[in-house]
């Protein structure tokens, strides 16, 4: 089916919840309201005409820089596709600023548990419903989300276990642990074993 | 002094009311493929739970590509899946080109493919030496060893690297191929098939080969596709999804080849897919090198290695110099489209994404990547489920994972 085709068939279903549609580069978006997302992405995969059963990608943007009017503060975008019927569509969920989270879609693709835990890990959108949902590329006790557009590059501050790991080398230091190896030309007794 | 070694005398076997206990395998474990860490839960020899956790090689690509221009962010994509950089290389490039709209050469669409092919036979000798290794099969790994070296030799021979290429260039290639090249790319072409029938030999019909593989890790085509696997992982269980066929990119839609599909599911029809898809690989690359067409090999639109800050901006170049590929020429066009964009190419792990926003800077605004070993990772969980521990060693390596990709 045709980009513009799909996004007809969206707007007549969900009147109310697709915000905006266009095509870019061939490529068939809708800009849609977060919270019927479950309900619409079960229609798009089991309506017999569309069958969008491969969940490419999912992952969550930032638009605090970017130009446009009307955007949301963040956007979660799912990427389907059709295998049987080699269509794809592109769905962008707003999402607010304040508490920013929207329901999962484990139950329709198990393979999304990653990629939504990855979005909550780098760009601190909630999953509600999310059966496991921690961070999964950070350590548990990273302060902050990264790929948010007001984390600067370098990061904010030392991770904590990063300290840690500091502090343990100087204490180390003070007994005479020597962190370089053999870096005086002497080397370590060898220990015996018998 | 020696220290008292605990002696396992008894075996524990699952018997319902066994003795649960934990195991934490990896990060630094020779089956992991990397730095992958699995937390076990077992009881006797059987995964009651497997968590795998990953993150250890995390580098934030994605947020570093943000600060980067589009030229500039190629060379993270070599330290992706970087067993196969050169794929990872052309896909990144083709997701640019289709978001920028910059069309590139015959010829150098045919290098690409070529290159890409070349990668896919890198990495799945890879994949069958240290997957055949993990289960005891020593010799295969030799043997494929020493064909890939072959291959790394050809690439040293083109672009000087031999790990991480950043061969390709947004718009085309950086350099022309060598008559030396296609020559020694040939007498690979007519010695490699032969090989793979070698390595069949060792394993193909190896009993214990057999033990391990056949009935182990079986997806349905379903189950397959819900846990979001792709490549040979998916077709394995008989659904025909290549991108290669579904959306062609490069010169894939000129040549002919097949996309080998399995029936079973687990991982001996996984590794048959590989074992075929590397005779369809070989096929491609011999019809590029027939069809080689001459011309350019970089476009003349393509922002290379210079990437202007404001848009609108002229450099001239000789004509030498643009052919050396090395300088771009930048016509009066804006060639910054705003926009977003999701590409997908077909990586020997499987399918590799890029969804690109941008917003009409010489930056992307958002580069997200959607690596097959992430998603592959993810899927360890339902794959072990009450499978032996023996188990989980042969479905990493039957799933095929990169943790440099996964991690990014």
């Amino acid at each position: 089916m045709e980009p513009v085709a799909i996004i007809d068939r969206l707007r007549a279903e969900f009147p109310d919840e697709v915000v905006q549609g266009y095509v870019n580069q061939g490529q068939g978006a809708v800009v849609i309201r977060s919270g019927r997302i479950v309900e619409m992405l079960r229609w798009l995969r089991d309506s017999d005409d569309l069958r969008m059963n491969h969940l490419r990608s999912l992952c969550g943007v930032d638009n605090l820089r970017r130009k446009g009017p009307g955007l949301s503060r963040f956007e979660v975008v799912y990427n389907l596709y059709s295998i049987p019927l080699r269509h794809e569509i592109r769905l962008r969920a707003e999402v607010d600023d304040k508490d920013p989270a929207i329901d999962s879609v484990v139950e329709l693709w198990p393979g999304a548990d990653w990629l939504e835990r990855e979005t909550f890990d780098l760009m601190g959108i909630r999953f509600t419903n999310h059966p496991n949902l921690h961070r999964v590329l950070l350590p548990e006790d990273w302060v902050g989300h990264p790929l948010r557009k007001d984390y600067p590059l370098k990061g904010k501050e030392e991770w904590a276990g990063m300290t840690e790991l500091l502090d343990k080398i100087k204490e180390l230091d003070q007994h005479g642990f020597d962190p370089e190896g053999h870096a005086h030309g002497q080397s370590a007794p060898e220990q015996e074993d018998d | 002094m020696t220290r008292p070694i605990k002696q396992h005398l008894e075996i524990p076997v699952a018997d319902g009311a066994g003795e649960r206990y934990s195991l934490r395998m990896g990060p630094q474990h020779p089956a992991t493929h990397g730095v992958l860490r699995v937390d076990l839960e077992l009881d006797g020899e059987t995964i009651i739970e497997c968590i795998p956790q990953v993150g250890y090689l995390h580098r934030g690509f994605e947020k570093l590509a943000e600060n980067k221009t589009y030229a500039q962010a190629l060379i993270l994509t070599d330290r992706l899946d970087y067993i196969a950089a050169m794929a990872n290389n052309v896909g990144y490039c083709v997701a640019v080109e289709r978001l920028l709209g910059i069309s590139v050469p015959l010829r150098a669409q045919y290098i690409r493919t070529i290159v890409g092919e070349m990668s896919r036979l890198c990495s799945h000798l890879l994949w069958l030496a240290t997957h055949a290794l993990d289960i005891g099969a020593m010799t295969v790994f030799l043997y494929c060893f020493r064909e890939r070296e072959i291959l790394l030799d050809l690439f040293e021979e083109l672009c000087g690297a031999r790990l991480t290429f950043s061969y390709p260039r947004i718009g085309g290639v950086r350099q022309d191929v060598t008559s030396y090249f296609v020559d020694e790319l040939q007498r690979f072409l007519d010695m490699f098939p032969s090989k793979i029938e070698e390595y069949e030999t060792l394993i193909d019909t190896n009993r214990i080969w057999l033990k391990r593989t056949v009935g182990v890790g079986t997806l349905t085509g379903e189950e397959a596709l819900a846990l979001g696997l792709t490549g040979a992982c998916l077709r394995g269980s008989g659904v025909d999804y290549d991108i290669r066929k579904h959306q062609p990119y490069d010169a894939y839609g000129q040549v002919e080849f097949e996309v080998p599909l399995g029936t079973e599911g687990d991982i001996y029809a996984r590794y048959r897919c590989r074992m075929e898809e590397m005779h369809q690989s070989v096929r491609i690359i011999q019809q590029c090198i027939d069809q080689l067409p001459p011309g350019p090999i970089i476009g003349e639109d393509a922002p290379d290695l210079v990437m202007p800050l404001k848009a609108p901006t002229r450099i001239e170049a000789t004509a030498a110099a643009y052919g050396s590929g090395l300088i771009k020429v930048i016509r009066d066009k804006n060639i910054y489209i705003s926009g977003d964009v999701y590409v997908a190419t077909e990586v020997p792990k499987g399918e590799l994404g890029f969804y690109f926003i941008s917003d009409g800077n010489n930056r992307p605004y958002r580069m997200h990547i959607r690596s097959p070993s992430f998603i592959h990772i993810g899927a360890l969980k339902a794959l072990c489920k009450g499978e032996l521990i023996a188990d989980l060693i042969a479905n990493i390596g039957s799933l095929d994972v990169v943790l440099g990709e996964s991690d990014r």
